[in-house]
C-alpha cells in the first residue's frame, strides 16, 4: 500500500503536469484566434478568383482553348501527386493521425497508380520517412506563418510536374477547419482542374487574349486552393490542441481529485490505527 | 435618380484590403490605366503595376499600390485581384529604394548572368511602390 509520502509526490506531479496543459491551451487559444483571422482574410479574394473564373468558362472561352490545357484536361490517373499537410508539431490529439490514416485509406484505394506524396509538416513527413515511402520533397515550418509565397512556390512546382508529364494529376490532403470542435478530413483535387460551376453568362470586353488571361489565372487557381488548405490546416492544428489540452486539463483535475480522496483515507487510516495501539497500549497497563 | 454607385473590392490572396462604395476609379491595367465610372461594360483584364486611386461616395480620394493580378468589372461591382498590394502608408519606401538600386545593378552587369526579366519586375515593383509613394524617382535615364 502506497505510503502518505508517495500520494503527496504523485499529487505534485499531476499538478504539475496540469499545469503546461492549462499553459498549452492558452497558447494554443490565442494562435487559433490569429490562424482564424488568416482563414477569414484569405476568403474574399479565393471567391472573387472562383467566380471570374467560373463566368469565364460559362462566358464560352472557347472549350477548344480549354482542351489545350494540361492543367484543364484529364487524363487517365497512373501517377498521382498527394500533398498532404500535417502539423509540425504533436500534442494536438488524433489531428495528425486522423490526416495520416487518410492518407493510407487514399493509397489503398489506389492500388494501380503509383502515388508521389509531397509531405507539407514534420508529422506526416516522419510517418512517411520511416515507412520508406516514395516522396518528391518536404516542407517544414509552413504554419507558423503561413505565407502565400510558400504556396506559390509548391503551386508552381507540381503545376511544373504536370505539364513536364511526370504525374497526371494532383490531390490536397488536409484538415478543414469547421469549427473549434471539430475538424475535416479533406480530400479534393486540384489538378487537373475542374472548372467551377454555376457561374453567369456574361458578355465580357476582354483587355486581353482570353487564353492569355486563364493561362494566368489557372496557376492562380491552384496556388489559392494550396493557400487555403495551409492556412485552414494552422488553424485546425491550433483548435486541435486546444481541444486536447483542455480534456487533459480536466483529466488531471480528476486524477488529483481521486488522488486526494485516497490520500485522505490513508492518513484517516493510519491516524485510527495509532488511537487504536494509544488506547490498547494503556488499557493493557491497567 | 442618381446615378449608381460603384463597388470597389481590392483583395490579394492574404487579405481583403478595401470593400467600398466608390463613384470612380483608375486602375491599373496591364495595357494602361482604365478609368471607371458607373455603368461601365463587363470587363475582365490583367492589372499592371500602379497606383490605383478612387473617389470615396463622401468625395475622399483614396489610393493603394497595386502589383500584377486581375480585374473584373460586371454590374457596377469592380473586384481587383491583385497578386500584392499595399495602402499608400504600408509601402516601406526605404525598401522599395534600395530594390531600385540592386535592380538596376543587376541589369547594369554583363549580359547571361541575370535573370533579365525578373530583374525588370522587380524595378518596375519598386518604382510602382516609389511613385505611389509619391517619392521622386531620382536618377533615371542613367541605366536601363
Amino acid at each position: 500500500m502506497p505510503s502518505l509520502i508517495d500520494f503527496r509526490r504523485r499529487i505534485r506531479s499531476v499538478k504539475n503536469t496540469q499545469q503546461i496543459t492549462k499553459a498549452m491551451k492558452m497558447v494554443s487559444a490565442a494562435k487559433l484566434r490569429r490562424a482564424q483571422e488568416r482563414v477569414v482574410a484569405a476568403r474574399p479574394y479565393a471567391q472573387m478568383l472562383q467566380q471570374i473564373l467560373s463566368n469565364l468558362v460559362e462566358a464560352g472561352v472557347e472549350s477548344e482553348e480549354l482542351a489545350g490545357s494540361p492543367l484543364l484536361s484529364p487524363q487517365p490517373e497512373k501517377r498521382i501527386q498527394v500533398l498532404l499537410l500535417t502539423s509540425d508539431r504533436g500534442l494536438a490529439g488524433a489531428f495528425n493521425a486522423n490526416i495520416i490514416k487518410g492518407a493510407q485509406r487514399f493509397i489503398a484505394d489506389h492500388p494501380d497508380q503509383s502515388i508521389d506524396l509531397e509531405l507539407m509538416g514534420r508529422k506526416g513527413r516522419d510517418f512517411f520517412r520511416r515507412r520508406q515511402y516514395p516522396m518528391s520533397g518536404e516542407h517544414l515550418g509552413l504554419f507558423d506563418r503561413p505565407s502565400y509565397e510558400a504556396a506559390a512556390q509548391i503551386a508552381r512546382k507540381v503545376t511544373g510536374r504536370l505539364q513536364a508529364n511526370e504525374i497526371d494529376s494532383v490531390y490536397l490532403i488536409y484538415n478543414e477547419f469547421k469549427s473549434v470542435l471539430s475538424q475535416k478530413l479533406t480530400v479534393s483535387r486540384i489538378l487537373p482542374i475542374a472548372p467551377p460551376a454555376g457561374g453567369r453568362q456574361v458578355d465580357y470586353i476582354y483587355e486581353q487574349d482570353p487564353e492569355q488571361l486563364l493561362n494566368h489565372l489557372l496557376p492562380r487557381y491552384v496556388e489559392v486552393q494550396i493557400y487555403q488548405a495551409m492556412v485552414e490546416t494552422a488553424a485546425a492544428e491550433h483548435a486541435a490542441r486546444m481541444t486536447a489540452m483542455d480534456a487533459a486539463t480536466t483529466n488531471a483535475a480528476d486524477v488529483i481529485e481521486k488522488l486526494t480522496l485516497h490520500m485522505n483515507r490513508v492518513r484517516q487510516a493510519s491516524i485510527t490505527r495509532e488511537i487504536i495501539e494509544v488506547v490498547s497500549g494503556a488499557s493493557a497497563l491497567e | 435618380m442618381a446615378a449608381p454607385n460603384l463597388i470597389l473590392e481590392v483583395a490579394t490572396p492574404e487579405r481583403l484590403l478595401v470593400r467600398e462604395r466608390v463613384t470612380e476609379a483608375q486602375i491599373p491595367a496591364a495595357d494602361g490605366y482604365l478609368g471607371v465610372l458607373p455603368e461601365h461594360a463587363p470587363l475582365v483584364a490583367e492589372l499592371g503595376m500602379g497606383e490605383l486611386t478612387y473617389t470615396e461616395v463622401n468625395g475622399k480620394r483614396n489610393s493603394m499600390v497595386v502589383l500584377g493580378g486581375f480585374l473584373e468589372i460586371r454590374n457596377n461591382h469592380i473586384r481587383v485581384l491583385a497578386d500584392r498590394a499595399e495602402r499608400i502608408d504600408e509601402i516601406d519606401v526605404k525598401r522599395a529604394e534600395t530594390a531600385v538600386k540592386r535592380a538596376r545593378q543587376r541589369l547594369d552587369l554583363p549580359g547571361g548572368q541575370v535573370d533579365i526579366a525578373r530583374a525588370l519586375n522587380a524595378l518596375k515593383r519598386a518604382e510602382a511602390r516609389l511613385a505611389a509613394a509619391g517619392v521622386p524617382l531620382r536618377g533615371r535615364g542613367g541605366t536601363a
